[in-house]
């Protein structure tokens, strides 16, 4: 058992909560996005938070480090984009290894501050893998149902190399996330099942799945139960959901989930939904309060925030958790039969 | 809970398939096999994909739990065929909820496939053909794309055709996979080569019992595994004899399935039900299969040559239709499928004397399953109202016949008995000999609700009672006459809204009166065991009994009318009913109220200096008509909706509920369908008046409204006149707690004499225009489900439109919320600023009030919406009420008031004691 394992048994986990909600409040421009590095690159880079861990590290540094003192166990990585897929937008491809490696390594550098101020609440890094921006089971074009805009080789290989990059720059767990498509999150499992035996590591795994709306599916189309079996196959720390809803909205959808296997479950949801004008406007308060149902029904082990959410959210969270016994997780589960 | 814990396999397409102990036979659709289905293979060399994905359709519309995909053929491009079409196939979802399962010889095939599903398949097959590197290698990747695999009974020498070949191969795989690959073992199914028997052949002739036998053995000795094969592969040499194989095919299953076989591909329109095999047949196949007679093949030979071919064209799984008939009629009533009821009752009415005995008979016997199933919890609701409609066609079929028997049986002998006049309503289970009972159901005078009293209907009408449906608004005289005329066992009577208690109090004891002796069963919204116990039981000296669940109602109407329980239970219920009274009066009178002018002493205090009243941007009347529905799907409130069919839970959880999931997901399927209808052919429509008046309180209980006078135009509003233009609201009387004000409606509106200007606001919205007749079109058609579906829908439609135009009179009209931002749930959850009270209910239950309304809205002259005597408005599906926008407005219960505060209404109102006493009766304290 490893040390994330160990610490599942005792307590719930705090997750930490959004990047980007975080990133908008230094109100960077396109200079501070290029940095002196990237100033005379050939196309704007004004929305590439990932970059934003070359150019402005501090920031990020500063963040990870508002949510550790938040109360957060583990901060995710500044890389939900950093696959050769994603950064394509920005002709950025050959970057994707350096923005992983630099990523991983600003926020392990914090955590490691944090843990050794409190050995006795160790602190993770996550290394987040987004959904890229394309999808492998379904097709962009309506007229085309049969079309596909990517392989799953091609996801492969690019999870691939994120995921390499990530553990060489030190990340304590793989958290592959937001995943409305099951067969990208399948790449992404299969390029780091490959890792795991070529490099005789064992890095535990975090799945999150999102939830799309009222219907409880995913976008491509699975019931949670569904999704679940099809991402079994791999030995995992945790299962469960982060974004697209409120945590309100979630808790059937964890119940499931919660309800039908042995792995730890994780929850992230959204500040509540987005009013009209696309904010997050949930309290903290409000969402501690949602959450705590979570924690009277005995739904998760990791919580923390998606959209919306801000130290001050996970802050709530962690003192409500902090008052609860976590869901229990049976590890044997885990190991290989 | 914790099935993890258990190793059961688990596939997955769009939705789970969990394959445990207890499941059927899992049956793997194979006509998407290029090497099982000619028209298939013709298809894909063609490139016709839009229609090799309607055979994928058809086999999971047909059953197939599984599809398998094979694509293997000389003349076509396998890998290229399997990832187009698998992309296509996952592209519509009510194929691809199916967990699929790529079938190839080819490794390349099988990886591109499984590259481009993303749910969790099944490989067919791996094995050791080509040795253990191979083979180890490619479990490898199967495992690492998260699939199951089928493992062929084959190794380096050949494939396994004898006992101990199945199962040493097998039982080396097993070992290989889970203890070298740590394959899960559960993902692992095992394919024992099901072969041929009766070729003639002696080394073919335990080709069948090896089979069964080593599937024993390994399921016995290798945990967790599956066992699967192709059934079809086994009566090969019978091709050309239908009914052979068919036998062949049911008995080879029943038992390879008890030996443990869980999956297979079998062709269900081949196959006959075990115990329907004729004896000879089956004795000899089963000699055959089971290796039992040294003759075995040639007995067998002998008498399939005398077993002539019948054809079947079943093309979904009809199989079923291959029943008996009262099977078939069953099966129909239970499933709800109408599509060949006709013909099976034509085959019962020729196969009895009198049309009737079909009724009794046939109808009766599946009825009675439904009503078991649905006593037991295994049918919900929706179910039970469909199986009616089949069971509505079956009787008006049978009618025409009934008459006719009927007539030529009067013209032999005199009258027949018991007043068989002609019915008033086609009675669903039509009067037979021995109909269970006749009920008389009706909606009380002065109202229009009758949701609840056609559902309650149908369900006894499922029972086998004989249901008068008199309708809504029906007259006491009426409903006394008709009870006597027709002679009912029981009378049912429903109501929505408060005046409708009272109409039940004066039926009561209108039966006492003119001595009835049949029980009066009591239901709807605003009824309540309370009321029913307290005012109406002491009316009536037999049997009035509260019922306000249909699914309860056959039981306590069984109990009413069956000989042996019938004096216990009257007796019974009238105890019950007393003692609830006397415990209730008792607490009564524990309360203490104050007179009136007292608790106005205590009324809520607005500091109306400081209080924030927002002058409205649009004052005046507003008409809408012919308003887009589409824009109110977005506020419909569902949870009542399923409430109304006696589905209970919250939406959306309800959707997913263990127990009634399923159920409400269908209904929801189908209210979704008739809400598409009804928008897309524009079958209702809603209408919408409202307006917004200066207003203020006088003589602290009285809003005096300042009518505007119209500017000419078409729209219709004030003046008012007599009463109108004053809203008369109610004080709470009873004592309260320190510091708790005796709250009325008018202490939300500032007084005149504070100087200041307020505001008030009226509405009336209706989503009822067309109901009736959609209603009335799917009741001529038999259809009492989708007729109940279009009332409950159009209800929830108009409470939606009420809320929206809230929202809209809030941030626009009125605007003293223009910056509200709140969800569905929000609104469901009332946590607007402001309220809007509705006459009749809680806070206002005096329903006069509706008139000042529509005097001040001239809703019947703008919209069509109009008052019945006892204030219900017509069409149904409609809301009225008041708008209040200040901030300290809230919605609280007026409870019981005192006769000082109803004398002091009349003379507000202008009206003598005895009308105001009658209006407010419901509210009165004893």
């Amino acid at each position: 058992m490893n040390k994330i394992q160990k610490e599942l048994q005792n307590r719930i986990l705090i997750l930490d909560g959004a990047m980007g909600t975080m990133l908008q409040r230094y109100k960077f421009s396109e200079e501070d996005f290029r940095g002196e590095r990237f100033k005379d690159f050939h196309k704007s880079v004004q929305g590439n938070n990932d970059l934003l861990s070359i150019t402005q590290p501090q920031a990020i540094a500063e963040i990870h480090s508002k949510y550790f003192a938040a109360g957060a166990d583990i901060v995710e990585t500044n890389t939900f984009s950093s696959t050769t897929i994603a950064m394509a937008d920005y002709d950025m491809q050959d970057l994707v290894y350096e923005l992983n490696f630099e990523s991983a390594k600003i926020a392990k550098k914090v955590a490691d501050e944090f843990t050794s101020k409190e050995p006795n609440k160790p602190r993770f890094v996550a290394g987040a893998m987004g959904p890229t921006n394309k999808t492998a089971s379904m097709s962009p074009d309506v007229n085309d149902p049969g079309f596909r805009a990517i392989s799953f080789e091609e996801l492969r290989v690019a999870y691939k190399q994120q995921a390499e990059a990530l553990i060489d720059g030190g990340v304590d767990l793989l958290l592959v996330e937001t995943i409305f498509d099951t067969l990208n999150a399948k790449a992404a499992l299969f390029a780091i099942d490959e890792i795991k035996e070529e490099r005789n590591l064992d890095i535990p795994i975090m799945i999150s799945g999102t939830i799309t709306d009222a219907s409880g599916r995913t976008l491509s189309g699975q019931t949670a139960e569904a999704f679940l079996i099809s991402i079994s196959h791999i030995p995992l720390l945790s299962v469960g959901f982060n974004c697209a809803l409120g945590a309100k909205q979630l808790t059937p959808h964890l119940e499931v989930i919660a309800n039908r296997t042995n792995l730890a479950v994780s929850a992230y949801p959204n500040a509540g939904l987005p009013n009209a004008f696309g904010e997050y406007d949930e309290s903290p308060e409000q969402m501690a309060s949602q959450v705590k149902e979570y924690l009277d029904k005995q739904l998760v082990n990791i919580i923390g925030g998606c959209c919306g959410t801000t130290p001050e959210h996970i802050k709530a969270i962690a003192e409500i958790a902090s008052k609860y016994k976590p869901r229990p997780v049976f590890n044997s589960e885990n190991a290989a039969v | 809970m914790k099935t993890e814990n258990k190793k059961y396999l688990k596939l997955s397409g769009l939705e789970p398939l969990i394959i445990t102990p207890e499941s059927n036979f899992i049956n793997v659709g194979e006509r998407t096999n290029v090497a099982g289905s000619k028209k298939f293979l013709r298809l894909i060399k063609e490139r016709n994909f839009e229609e090799a994905l309607s055979v994928a359709r058809e086999q999971v519309e047909n059953g197939a739990q599984i599809i398998d995909v094979n694509m293997d053929d000389g003349l076509i491009d396998g890998k290229e065929a399997m990832v187009k079409f698998l992309n296509l196939v996952v592209a519509e979802p009510d194929i691809s909820r199916v967990p699929i399962m790529i079938d190839s010889s080819k490794w390349e095939i099988i990886e591109a496939g499984l590259q481009v599903v993303q749910g969790k398949c099944v490989v067919n097959s791996i094995s050791l053909k080509e040795g253990e590197a191979e083979f180890i290698n490619h479990a490898k990747l199967i495992k690492r794309y998260g699939a199951a695999v089928i493992v062929m009974a084959f190794d380096e020498t050949g494939q396994a055709d004898n006992y101990e070949r199945r199962t040493e191969i097998a039982k080396r795989s097993y070992d290989i996979l889970v203890n070298q690959v740590r394959f899960a073992p559960e993902d692992i199914i095992f394919d024992l080569n099901i072969f041929p028997v009766a070729t003639g052949m002696d080394e073919h002739r335990r080709n069948a019992i090896d089979f069964i036998e080593a599937t024993r053995w390994v399921r016995e000795n290798l945990p967790h595994v599956s066992v699967s094969g192709g059934v079809s592969n086994v009566s090969f040499s019978f091709r050309g004899n239908d009914p052979v194989r068919e036998a062949m095919h049911s008995v080879f299953l029943y038992h390879a399935i008890q030996a443990g076989m869980n999956m297979g591909i079998v062709n269900p329109a081949m196959l006959e039900v075990y115990d329907d095999i004729p004896k000879d047949l089956l004795e000899r196949v089963e000699d055959v299969m089971l290796d039992r007679r040294e003759d075995a093949t040639e007995r067998l030979l002998d008498f399939a040559e005398n077993v002539v071919g019948k054809s079947k064209e079943s093309k979904i799984d009809l199989s079923w239709r291959e029943e008996p008939l009262q099977n078939r009629i069953t099966r129909a009533l239970v499933k709800g499928i109408d599509e060949f009821i006709l013909e099976d009752i034509e085959e019962a009415r020729q196969s009895v004397s009198k049309p009737i005995e079909v009724i009794e008979g046939h109808l009766m016997t599946g009825m009675n399953v439904v009503g078991d199933l649905f006593g037991s919890g295994k049918m919900f609701l929706p179910q039970v109202v469909k199986s009616a409609r089949v069971m509505k066609k079956a009787v008006a079929y049978l009618l025409p016949y009934i008459e006719k028997a009927k007539k030529d049986l009067t013209e032999k002998s005199p009258q027949p008995p018991k007043g068989e006049k002609a019915e008033l309503v086609p009675p669903l289970g039509a009067r037979g000999t021995d109909s269970a009972g006749r009920i008389l159901m009706a909606t009380v005078k002065g109202d229009v609700h009758d949701i609840g009293k056609n559902i309650v209907g149908v369900v006894l009408a499922c029972n086998n009672y004989e249901i008068i449906d008199l309708g809504v608004m029906v007259p006491p005289e009426k409903i006394i006459a008709t009870a006597k005329e027709q002679n009912v066992d029981a009378i049912g009577l429903s109501g929505l809204i408060t005046p409708s208690l009272d109409e039940m109090v004066f039926l009561a004891k209108e039966m006492q009166r003119q001595n009835f002796t049949v029980p009066l069963l009591i239901g709807g919204a605003t009824t309540s065991r309370a009321h029913t116990a307290v005012k109406i039981d002491p009316e009536y000296e037999c049997a009035v009994v509260h019922i306000n669940d249909a699914s309860r109602a056959v039981t306590v109407v069984g109990d009413l009318l069956k000989k042996e329980t019938s004096e216990a239970y009257k007796e019974n219920i009238k105890k019950e009913y007393e003692t609830f009274r006397k415990d209730f009066l008792k607490r009564q009178k524990v309360k203490t109220y104050l007179p009136i002018s007292e608790a106005r002493k205590n009324k809520f205090q607005i500091d109306w200096n400081s209080s924030e009243i927002v002058k409205p941007n649009k004052l005046g009347v507003h008409v809408l008509k012919d308003f887009d529905l589409n824009i109110l799907l977005d506020y419909l409130d569902w949870t009542p909706f399923f409430r109304s069919w006696e589905l209970h839970g919250r939406y959306p959880n309800i959707l997913t509920d263990e127990i009634v999931g399923e159920q409400a997901s269908e209904l929801f399927e189908d209210a979704k369908k008739m809400l598409h209808k009804i928008n897309s052919e524009k079958l209702l429509e809603a209408r919408a008046v409202f307006g917004i008046f200066e207003a203020n309180t006088v003589n602290d209980d009285d809003i005096e409204v300042v009518p505007l006078t119209p500017k000419g135009g078409t729209i219709l509003g004030a003046p008012p006149s007599g009463d109108g233009g004053t809203f008369r609201t109610l004080r709470q009387q009873s004592q309260k707690a320190k510091g708790k004000p005796n709250l009325a409606l008018a202490d939300f509106i500032a007084p005149k004499e504070s100087g200041i200007r307020d505001y008030i606001g009226c509405f009336c919205v209706s989503a009822g225009f067309g109901t009736a007749e959609l209603a009335a079109k799917y009741v001529a058609e038999h259809d009492d489900y989708n007729a109940i579906m279009v009332k409950a829908l159009a209800d929830r439609l108009a409470e939606a439109f009420a809320e929206y135009l809230h929202k809209e009179v809030r941030t626009n009209y009125w605007g003293y919320a223009s910056e509200e931002n709140l969800s569905n749930e929000d609104l469901i959850s009332e946590k607007y600023k402001g309220i809007r009270p509705a006459p009749g209910y809680p806070a206002c239950p005096d329903h006069l009030e509706k008139r000042t309304i529509w005097e001040l809205l001239k809703v019947k002259e703008n919209i069509g919406v109009e008052l019945t005597e006892h204030m219900a408005m017509w069409p149904a599906a409609s809301v009225s009420g008041y708008y209040f926008a200040n901030p300290e407005a809230r919605y609280f219960g007026l409870g019981k008031i005192k006769e000082d505060q109803v004398e002091d209404f009349a003379k507000r109102k202008n009206m003598n004691l005895e009308e105001a006493t009658n209006w407010l009766k419901t509210n009165l304290a004893d």
